[in-house]
């Protein structure tokens, strides 16, 4: 490492490693430069000129922002003229700034109020009156507001470097400069509102929050986005047992920051009109509205007389719900209901992977990549997936490490994906619709991702005719680049399964290089689900059962008894197709909506979502994260809870010990092979990686029953229909 | 879309006149050579160039609405500019600029109803030493006179 450069701040000595930034260089010595523009992780702008400071030598003031430290370099930042400079830059920022801080959305988290209050002028001199455009609004969910902009350009920046969509811009030029918009009036992409975020003002607000609240009198709830398996944490600002907003306030767990639409906006079906808050029972051949009492001793009275009739039980789990909620699941219905009838929709094959990785200890921690290693690690290979819409998060991670480190980044897939765009090679794969006849069924392109900020050029992987052998043809054509690489992630969806996943490690394990892996799956718990055991081969943690035991498919086929299901939706009709029929002899069914499944169910119990619960979620490359309840809804209950109850209705609570979320993760943290994770860390809204891995997993393989759904940026499964803002998203679409 | 074969020519040449990765270079004289013979940056020529150069068409609209010498609605056949900048305005420019509007009853940036003379109020056209100083199209007209003017502007009546 070159040698440490030093220099003086304040007549504070300061040792930096060479091409740090002054402003960064002074926060090491407790010296706060003030800067608007500036912002970590993006490129440098010196457009807000707050940052200046005086430095020895020099005839001008410097910004700091853009300096980089110098050996010897005497740097100060309280003198009279650096005090003038930021009253006048402040002054001038607020020359048009129209000053509605009473009603403006930013008014008390807002940095021009905190930093004309540190370093404002009192007065200003402009007396003429201030020019004043408009808002408009860009999409369903961007308003931006002209005159209180201050054009920093972090929401370019944002845009176009973190989420490598550039639908922002800045037109125009001096007074009436303004940002502006991909397409004309209008925005084309993520609709992340990241750029709603990082605005240091409320020149950019949100169509969801707006004039809803002062900020201060919310609570803020940090906990973990409910819609796809990267587990952001998202923060809920709440009031009166209403969300009114989500964003990455608290920037803790494996985001630090990072949300995409779903976990900023797409809260808002837990107040939807259709939400089931009163227990259901069928009566007469119709459901009616019963009370929890009522629905609760007919689920275990029926239960106790399949029990007692020696019928068989059917039990299907849930992708969404938490930990301890799948842990107490299968724990009941493997020791009350005595069936390893248990399952639920898999959406990646990680069993065929954990079974071909093989070891475990710290090698097989190895093995797995953390959402950190997707930044970290040199280079990065995607299988399948379109990241930026199915898996945003770990999407803007391998985005920032190209830019940050200039990792190489690998793609195979069958549609132009954003990754194409700075991929040191993409392949596509499989043949293009309709196409037949022999010859190569895949090919590399270069550097023209097509995928420039339309997210509604999703190209569903089921559109396409890809075979595995396309795959492993393709990854032949990169062998001798991986294996040039020092050390490579990869990720694969559910192209690969079974025997095919086994391969695919084969063929990690031939390059002779360390590689990490990541199988990616599709719900905010997916990973979890496995992990505790809802499927009839596998016991939590992955031991084999060793016990017979049917799967979802199975399930719904057999005239089984009773068949409970718990935060799943296996009746939803196949695309272009039709619910399979009920067989089961009483259903129960838990869940927030009146789904195609509850519709058919004997008792339906109103579940809580998981932003009404505590517990825990796993997410897809195994790292755990708490949940914090932020509201409660009248008439519902958490699922483990309603568990909890049948229990003790039937007189099994006992045995099964206490439902409370803190006690049953205890039990998993004690039981549950890898997931004796920290507790602290976890406690504090941190996160920890999960060590499944240990050796073989003797279980008997069954290709083709992992599924997923390919969710884009605006679906998140049946929870996406109850959604608003998605919807309103891709209404806004179709209507143009 | 596609240009003239000059055009298409001093395009290519332009493409190779950056290092390479630099192409973006191009964006402002290729504007400007666009905008000669289409008449104005349409958003035709606005997604053409990006395409050529490799950037969005909304990154074009952010240099395009900077300088005002790019027009995104065409301007007149002869399309007049009077510098009202520091050296001119002590000369009179500021005169020629009100004796234009009134002659032709024009505001900034507008042009006469059968398209044939545009006027522009523009900055400093580094004709200080013969100020006041006008230009119509690529032509400098020096040391002008409110009389000299409606001499210039009768001649291209007469050209039309």
């Amino acid at each position: 490492m070159a040698d440490l450069v030093n220099l003086t701040i304040d007549g504070k000595a300061v040792q930096a490693a060479p091409g740090t930034l002054v402003i960064d260089a002074a926060k090491t010595v407790g010296v706060e430069i003030p800067a608007f523009c500036y912002y970590e992780g993006l490129s440098l702008q010196a457009a807000c000129r707050m940052c200046l400071v005086e430095v020895e030598k020099m005839p001008k003031l410097m910004t700091a922002c853009t300096l980089p430290v110098a050996e010897g370099m005497v740097v100060r930042t309280e003198t009279p003229q650096v005090a003038a400079a930021r009253k006048y830059m402040l002054e001038f920022l607020l020359t048009n700034h129209p000053l509605d801080c009473p009603v403006c959305d930013k008014g008390g988290e807002c940095e021009l109020q905190d930093m004309t209050f540190r370093y404002g002028i009192g007065e200003s001199r402009f007396t003429d009156e201030k020019a004043h455009t408009p808002e408009k609004q860009f999409s369903p969910v961007v308003f931006y507001d002209a005159p209180r902009c201050i054009l920093c350009y972090r929401c370019v920046r944002i845009c176009n470097e973190g989420l490598g969509v550039g639908a922002l811009g800045v037109i125009n030029r001096g007074v009436v400069s303004e940002i502006a918009p991909n397409k004309g009036d209008h925005l084309e992409c993520d609709e992340c509102g990241a750029c709603i975020d990082i605005c240091p003002v409320g020149a950019l607000t949100s169509g969801i929050y707006r004039y809803k609240t002062r900020p201060w009198e919310m609570t803020h709830v940090g906990t973990v986005c409910t819609h796809c398996a990267d587990g952001c944490k998202t923060t809920l600002g709440t009031r009166n047992d209403r969300i009114l907003r989500g964003n990455n306030r608290d920037s803790s767990g494996v985001s630090d920051g990072f949300l995409c639409i779903k976990g900023r906006y797409a809260f808002d079906f837990y107040d939807h009109p259709e939400r089931l808050t009163t227990p259901l029972a069928r009566k007469n051949g119709k459901l009616e509205e019963v009370s929890w009492a009522e629905a609760l001793e007919i689920t275990a009275r029926k239960f106790r007389e399949n029990l007692d009739a020696r019928g068989a039980f059917g039990v299907i789990g849930s992708n969404h719900t938490t930990n301890e909620e799948n842990y107490y699941l299968q724990k009941f219905a493997r020791q009350v209901l005595g069936t390893n009838h248990i399952d639920h929709h898999r959406t990646g094959d990680v069993v065929a992977l954990f079974d071909a990785l093989g070891e475990g200890g710290s090698a097989g921690r190895e093995k797995l990549a953390t959402v950190a290693d997707l930044y970290k690690l040199k280079a990065v290979l995607i299988l399948g997936a379109d990241l930026a819409l199915e898996h945003p998060l770990l999407s803007f991670q391998v985005r920032a490490n190209y830019r940050h480190h200039r990792a190489h980044i690998y793609a195979v897939t069958p549609g132009s994906v954003r990754e194409d765009k700075y991929s040191a090679m993409s392949i596509r794969v499989g043949a293009p619709a309709g196409s037949a006849g022999s010859g190569p069924r895949w090919e590399p392109v270069s550097g023209s991702g097509s995928a420039d900020g339309d997210p509604s050029g999703f190209y569903h992987p089921r559109n396409a005719e890809v075979s595995t052998a396309d795959y492993f043809a393709a990854l032949e054509h990169l062998r001798d680049k991986l294996k040039a690489e020092p050390e490579l992630v990869i990720l694969f969806d559910d192209s690969f399964q079974g025997n095919d996943v086994r391969r695919l490690v084969e063929f990690g394990n031939s390059l002779g290089i360390p590689v990490r892996w990541v199988c990616l799956v599709d719900y905010s718990n997916s990973r979890g689900a496995l992990d505790m055991g809802i499927a009839p081969e596998l016991l939590p943690g992955y031991e084999p059962s060793g016990q017979p035991g049917m799967r979802l498919h199975e399930m719904l086929a057999a005239p089984l008894g009773a068949l409970w299901v718990v935060g799943a939706n296996p009746y939803e009709p196949a695309p272009g197709g039709t619910s399979p029929e009920r067989r089961a002899g009483f259903l129960v069914v838990q869940d927030m909506f009146l789904t195609e499944t509850a519709r058919l169910a004997d008792v339906v119990l109103p579940a809580a979502s998981s932003y009404e619960k505590n517990g825990t979620f796993t997410n897809v490359t195994g790292e755990l994260q708490r949940l914090k309840r932020a509201v409660n809804v009248m008439g519902t209950k958490p699922d483990l809870e309603i568990i909890g109850f049948i229990a003790r209705e039937m007189g099994a609570a006992a045995a099964l010990g206490p439902w409370a979320p803190d006690a049953v993760f205890e039990e998993i943290r004690k039981n549950v092979r890898g997931y004796d994770v920290p507790a602290p860390v976890i406690a504090s809204g941190g996160a920890a990686q999960t060590a499944p891995l240990n050796g073989r997993i003797a279980v008997e393989a069954a290709p083709g029953l992992v599924r997923s759904e390919h969710n884009g940026l605006f679906a998140s499964g049946t929870l996406g229909r109850y959604s608003r803002v998605l919807n309103s998203v891709l209404e806004s679409r179709v209507g143009r | 879309m596609t240009f003239s074969p000059e055009l298409e020519a001093r395009f290519e040449k332009l493409l190779t006149s950056y290092p390479p990765g630099r192409q973006r270079s191009a964006l402002i004289p290729m504007l400007l050579y666009a905008q000669d013979e289409v008449g104005s940056v349409s958003d035709e020529v606005i997604d053409e160039v990006a395409r050529r150069i490799g950037v969005t068409p909304l990154q074009v609209n952010e240099v395009l609405s900077y300088y005002t010498m790019l027009h995104r609605k065409p301007m007149g056949k002869y399309h007049v500019q009077v510098c009202t900048n520091i050296s001119c305005l002590l000369n009179g420019g500021d005169k020629l600029w009100e004796h234009v509007c009134k002659r032709l009853d024009l505001g900034n940036k507008e042009v006469t109803e059968d398209g044939q003379i545009s006027i522009e109020e523009v900055e400093c056209m580094g004709a200080c030493s013969w100020a006041p100083a006008i230009q119509v199209n690529y032509d400098f007209h020096h040391f002008v006179t409110p009389e000299k003017l409606d001499e210039i502007l009768d001649g291209l009546r007469k050209k039309q």
